[in-house]
C-alpha cells in the first residue's frame, strides 16, 4: 500500500527526516514512536501534503503512484486521512458544511452523485454514534471552543465520514483522559477493515493497549533506529527511550 | 488641500441661496436649528485627512464633484422608485420606500400600524409628533466634531420618522428601502428619527441600493432614541456601485437597561463611510455594534464606531471584520469612551481583516479612553491572510483549495452574518456574500445597475 525509500525531509533548511524507510501493507496497523523531536510529525505531515516541509531526498509510493507529486486534497480523496495533532479551529464554518463539501468531493472523485441532504445527514448520525461525540458538537463551527477531548473524537469522527484507506493518526492520544482514549480507540477499531491500514503516532505505548499493532518503529533523530513487533512498545514503557537512544549514539560513535 | 475652503463655501452658498426650498415644508423646530447648523459647518468644513478621525478616508473626489440637483426628486422619478421591489421575497417586513432621501408622500401614505406605531415621513411627522421631534430631534449629536453632521442638519428636508409607542413589540421587522435613482448626478442629504419608547421591541433594516449609474453622494444622519428597557435592533445592508459614496452617521441614545444593536454590511459601494456611535445613558445598558465590509477594486470602507460609557454597569461589544481584495482599501477606528462614573463596565473590540492582495490596505486603529477604575476592556485588531493551517486542515479532508479559500473567507464573514436574527435576512446575507466572495455579482435580482 504505502512504500516510503530513505525520505529525506527538512524545514526551513534544517534536516528533520534523515533517511526514512518504510512499507506499510494492507490490513496492518504500525505504530511510530519516538522521543520528542524525533520527527514522527513531520513525517506525517510529509504524508499528508504540508508544504511547509521540503522533501531533499527519496520516495514515497502509494499504490503505485507517487505520493509526493500529489496535493493534500487528492491525497485524502486517494483514501489518506491525517489524524491532527493540534485539530485546528475554524470559527464560523459549521461542520455539517464541512463534512457536507469533503464528502461530497470524494464522491465526485468517484464519479458519485452528491449525497442527498437527507442521506447525508443520516451518514452524520450514524457515524456520531460511533465515535460517541455529542450532537450538539456537530452544529457548531469547526472545533471552536471544542475541549481537547472533542477535537480529538471530531477527527475519528471525520475519519469515519471518509473511510480512509490509510489512516496516520498523530499523537492522537496526546492531551486525553482514560474515557476519551477508550472511545477514540474503539472508534479507530471498529472503522478498522481487512484491507484498510493505520499508522498511530504516539509518544506513549498507553494507546497501543487499545489499537494492537502489527509493528512498532522507533523513530528517533529522523531514523527509523528500531523494528519491532508489539513487545517492542512494551518494552518502551518500562526502559523508556534513553537504552535506545544510547545504543543509537553508540552506534554513530564506533 | 488649497480647495478645501473653496468647496466647503460652495456648500454654504447653496445653502443661502435654496433657503426658502430647503425648509418650504419643514417644521419651525426643525428649521430652527438650520443657521447655527450651518455656521458650525462652516467653521468645521468638509473634514479633510488632517481630521483625526478622517485620517485614512479621502472625501475630495466626491466632494469636489459638481453634482446637478441638491434638493427634491420629481413625482415622475418617485412613480419610478415606486417600481423597486426588494428581492429578500420570504423577508416579511413592513416596507417603505426613500427616494434620494425623500419619503415619497405624494404616492405613499404613512403607515399607522396596530399599537400606535408610526412609520413616515419626517416632515410629515413634524406636526403630528411635535412633542416627540422637540424631545429627540438633534438631541444626540451634541458636540459632534463632524462638519458633515452639521451639514445635514443644515441641509436636509426629509427622511423617515419611526416611532413605537412604550410597550409596544414589533413582531415583524421595518425595512426603509434607501434609493438613490436619478438622470443626474446627484447629492442627496436625509435626516432620520427613530423613537422607541421604554420596553418596546423593535427590528430595522435599512437597505441602501443606487438604481442608476450616475455619481450620486449620500450624507445621512439617523438619530435613534432606544428608552428603557426597550430592545432595538438595526441592520443596514449597502449594495452601491463603484461610482456611488455614501457616508452615513448613526447616533444612538440608549436608556438605562436597554438593550441595543446595530450591524453595518456593506457589500459593495465605490466609497462608505459609517459613523455609528452608541451612547449608552443609563445604568445597565448593553449595546453591540457589528460590521463587515467586503471591498474590491478602487473601493474603500470606512467604519467609525464611537461607544460612550457614561453610566455604571454598562456593557458594549464591537465586532467588525472586513476582506479586501484588488487595491481596494478599508478604515476602523474604534473609540471606547469610560466616564469616571462609569464603574463596572465592560467594553470590547475586535476588528479583524483579510487582504489578499499586496495592494489592498487596512488601517486600524482602537481608540480607548478610561477614566473609572472597575472597568474590564479588551480591544484586538489583526491584519493578515487566511490562516495556511485553516487551509491545510480543510484541504486535509479532500477540499480542493479554492473551496477551501472560500470556505475560510465565508465563515469569517459569517461571524458577522450570524448576528442578524432575521432569519430570511439572515440566509440572503450569507448568499449574498458568497457570491461576492466567489466574484459573482452580488446584485438583487430587480437591479438593473451592474454594481460591479
Amino acid at each position: 500500500m504505502l512504500i516510503i525509500k530513505n525520505l529525506k525531509a527538512e524545514i526551513d533548511g534544517k534536516a528533520i527526516l534523515k533517511g526514512i524507510s518504510l512499507e506499510v501493507k494492507a490490513g496492518e496497523i504500525h505504530a511510530i514512536m519516538g522521543p520528542n523531536g524525533s520527527g514522527k510529525s513531520t513525517l506525517a505531515a510529509v504524508l499528508a501534503g504540508r508544504e511547509f516541509v521540503n522533501v531533499t531526498e527519496g520516495s514515497v509510493t502509494y499504490f503505485g503512484k507517487n505520493l509526493l507529486e500529489m496535493p493534500a486534497e487528492e491525497r485524502s480523496k486517494e483514501g489518506i486521512f491525517l489524524g491532527f495533532q493540534y485539530p485546528i479551529e475554524i470559527p464560523g464554518v459549521s461542520m455539517v458544511n464541512f463534512m457536507k463539501t469533503a464528502v461530497n468531493e470524494h464522491r465526485k472523485y468517484k464519479g458519485l452523485e452528491p449525497l442527498s441532504a437527507s442521506d447525508f445527514l443520516k451518514l452524520m448520525r450514524e457515524k456520531k454514534e460511533l465515535v460517541e461525540i455529542d450532537s450538539k458538537l456537530a452544529n457548531r463551527s469547526v472545533n471552536e471552543g471544542f475541549s481537547g477531548g472533542e477535537k480529538k473524537k471530531n477527527e475519528i469522527f471525520q475519519m469515519a465520514m471518509l473511510e480512509p484507506k490509510l489512516a496516520i493518526l498523530d499523537e492522537t492520544d496526546s492531551g486525553l483522559d482514560i474515557d476519551a482514549l477508550r472511545i477514540v480507540a474503539n472508534g479507530v477499531n471498529k472503522l478498522k477493515r481487512p484491507d484498510t491500514s493505520a499508522i498511530v503516532i504516539t509518544h506513549y505505548q498507553r494507546l497501543l493497549d487499545y489499537i494492537i499493532p502489527d509493528v512498532v518503529h522507533v523513530l528517533y533523530d529522523g531514523r527509523i533506529v528500531k523494528t519491532s513487533g508489539r513487545e517492542l512498545a512494551l518494552e518502551i514503557e518500562e526502559k523508556g527511550y534513553d537504552w535506545i537512544k544510547k545504543e543509537v549514539d553508540k552506534k554513530d560513535l564506533s | 488641500m488649497s480647495n478645501q475652503p473653496e468647496r466647503s463655501e460652495r456648500y454654504y452658498n447653496l445653502y443661502k441661496e435654496n433657503i426658502r426650498r430647503i425648509s418650504d415644508k419643514s417644521s419651525p423646530y426643525i428649521n430652527s436649528f438650520r443657521e447655527n447648523a450651518i455656521a458650525e459647518f462652516n467653521k468645521l468644513g468638509i473634514p479633510t485627512k488632517k481630521n483625526e478621525s478622517y485620517r485614512y478616508t479621502n472625501l475630495d473626489t466626491f466632494f469636489n464633484h459638481e453634482y446637478k440637483s441638491y434638493f427634491m426628486p420629481t413625482a415622475s422619478d418617485f412613480k419610478k422608485a415606486e417600481e423597486f421591489r426588494c428581492d429578500v421575497t420570504d423577508l416579511d417586513a413592513h416596507g417603505l420606500v426613500l427616494l434620494n432621501g425623500f419619503y415619497p408622500t405624494v404616492n405613499d401614505k404613512p403607515r399607522q400600524l396596530p399599537g400606535g406605531i408610526w412609520i413616515g415621513s419626517m416632515t410629515e411627522a413634524a406636526g403630528k409628533f411635535e412633542d416627540q421631534i422637540h424631545k429627540h430631534y438633534n438631541k444626540y449629536i451634541n458636540g459632534n466634531s463632524d462638519g458633515l453632521v452639521h451639514l445635514n442638519t443644515a441641509m436636509a428636508s426629509d427622511g423617515v420618522f419611526i416611532y413605537i409607542p412604550e410597550g409596544v413589540v414589533l413582531n415583524k421587522p421595518i425595512q426603509i428601502i434607501n434609493l438613490v435613482q436619478s438622470d443626474e448626478d446627484i447629492f442627496c442629504q436625509h435626516r432620520s428619527l427613530i423613537v422607541a419608547e421604554k420596553n418596546s421591541n423593535a427590528t430595522v433594516i435599512i437597505c441602501d441600493h443606487t438604481l442608476s449609474p450616475n455619481k450620486f453622494l449620500t450624507n445621512g444622519v439617523t438619530e435613534i432614541f432606544v428608552g428603557e428597557n426597550a430592545h432595538f435592533e438595526i441592520i443596514r445592508v449597502q449594495n452601491e456601485h463603484n461610482n456611488a459614496g455614501k457616508i452615513t452617521h448613526t447616533f444612538m441614545h440608549q436608556e438605562r437597561n436597554s438593550f441595543a444593536s446595530s450591524n453595518n454590511i456593506t457589500l459593495h459601494g465605490g466609497l462608505v463611510r459609517n459613523s455609528t456611535h452608541h451612547f449608552l445613558g443609563g445604568e445597565g445598558a448593553e449595546c453591540n455594534s457589528y460590521g463587515l465590509y467586503l471591498a474590491d477594486k478602487w473601493q474603500h470602507v470606512d467604519n467609525f464606531v464611537n461607544v460612550d460609557h457614561a453610566f455604571p454597569n454598562c456593557t458594549s461589544n464591537q465586532l467588525f471584520k472586513g476582506v479586501l481584495d484588488d487595491m481596494a482599501t478599508g478604515a476602523f477606528n474604534g473609540r471606547i469612551y469610560v466616564h469616571r462614573d462609569a464603574q463596572g463596565t465592560v467594553a470590547y473590540q475586535k476588528n479583524n481583516n483579510i487582504l489578499l492582495t499586496d495592494d489592498a490596505r487596512m488601517d486600524t486603529k482602537p481608540q480607548l479612553e478610561i477614566y473609572a477604575d472597575d472597568v474590564k476592556c479588551s480591544h484586538g485588531a489583526t491584519v493578515g491572510q487566511l490562516d495556511d493551517d485553516a487551509l491545510f486542515y480543510l484541504q486535509s479532508r479532500g477540499i480542493n483549495k479554492r473551496e477551501a479559500r472560500l470556505m475560510l473567507m465565508f465563515g469569517f464573514a459569517h461571524e458577522v452574518i450570524q448576528n442578524i436574527k432575521v432569519e430570511a435576512l439572515r440566509d440572503r446575507m450569507d448568499n449574498l456574500v458568497m457570491q461576492r466572495l466567489k466574484g459573482e455579482l452580488s446584485r438583487c435580482a430587480f437591479c438593473m445597475v451592474k454594481c460591479g
